[in-house]
């Protein structure tokens, strides 16, 4: 068996990012795709690191400590959205969210 | 983690790859950010989304279809036997990540910029350079983001009052 090379991170970081998708569209839990949303970013942190190490750059691990700020940021703002539109339509299911549809 | 009806157990697998992440970085010898890894994504971001889950007393989703399930239990066993595969053959014969390979280039840690380009190492020194350095707008930019977030769920997690008071 040969070494573990860069291609091995890039499925890996691929198969996060396809995974979170797919929970970004199956779910209807909107917490569930907050989850997701975070899996997706996660993805996308392995690949910079990888293309980092093996650039040897370090601008692509400076960038996963911005995306990791981000995260926190939005992660927060999107937890207090969800328990404002608990709060008002008692439930966090994405088809009871909208507010123009009926 | 996408197809367990329970939010708690989605949580709770989360939990788990944000940790096989963070020891992804491990092998990619970028520690600090594995660190950061767990400290801030299985750390923070997890308790807050287990808090909300328990806040909103949340419980399964309605029934799930066949189909779903089939999907599932399909996802869950070849998973799970790639895993065997995957770890008897590392077992059989295993070979640390940068021996002998052009494409793990071993690591000069001696300088920090090299020309333009601000050269990886593992030590910490070096993010520090290149966040107070190269990237001085954007850590003061992702700072004020940090700010406008908590303000921002402050103003948001607040009861209305407004509509008496007219």
């Amino acid at each position: 068996m040969e070494t573990i090379t860069p291609q091995h991170f890039l499925i890996l970081a691929f198969l996060l990012f396809g995974v979170g998708f797919l929970g970004v569209v199956i779910r209807r839990n909107l917490l569930l795709v907050l989850m997701s949303l975070e899996l997706m970013l996660n993805g996308v942190n392995v690949a910079l690191v990888t293309f980092s190490r093996t650039g040897q750059n370090l601008d692509g691990s400076l960038f996963v400590f911005f995306i990791m700020t981000v995260a926190a940021a939005e992660v927060a703002v999107g937890l207090a959205l969800l328990v404002a539109l608990y709060k008002k339509r008692r439930s966090i299911f994405s088809e009871d969210a909208g507010l123009l549809q009926n | 983690m996408i197809f367990s009806r329970h939010p708690v157990s989605a949580a709770l697998f989360m939990i788990i790859s944000m940790v096989s992440v963070a020891g992804l970085f491990v092998l990619l010898e970028a520690f600090f950010l594995a660190i950061l890894q767990v400290l801030v994504y299985a750390g923070a971001v997890m308790v807050l989304f287990l808090f909300i889950i328990m806040l909103l007393d949340v419980g399964p989703e309605g029934a799930k279809s066949s189909r779903l399930k089939l999907v599932s239990g399909f996802a869950g066993v070849a998973c799970f036997s790639i895993l065997i595969v995957l770890s008897l053959l590392l077992v059989f014969d295993s070979s640390p990540i940068s021996q002998g390979s052009t494409l793990w280039p071993a690591l000069d840690q001696s300088l920090l910029v090299n020309g333009e380009n601000l050269v990886f190492s593992t030590r910490v020194k070096s993010f520090g350079f290149g966040l107070f350095t190269k990237y001085m707008l954007p850590i003061q930019v992702a700072g004020f983001l940090l700010l406008a977030a908590m303000v921002g769920v402050i103003i948001l997690s607040k009861k209305v009052i407004r509509e008496e008071k007219v």
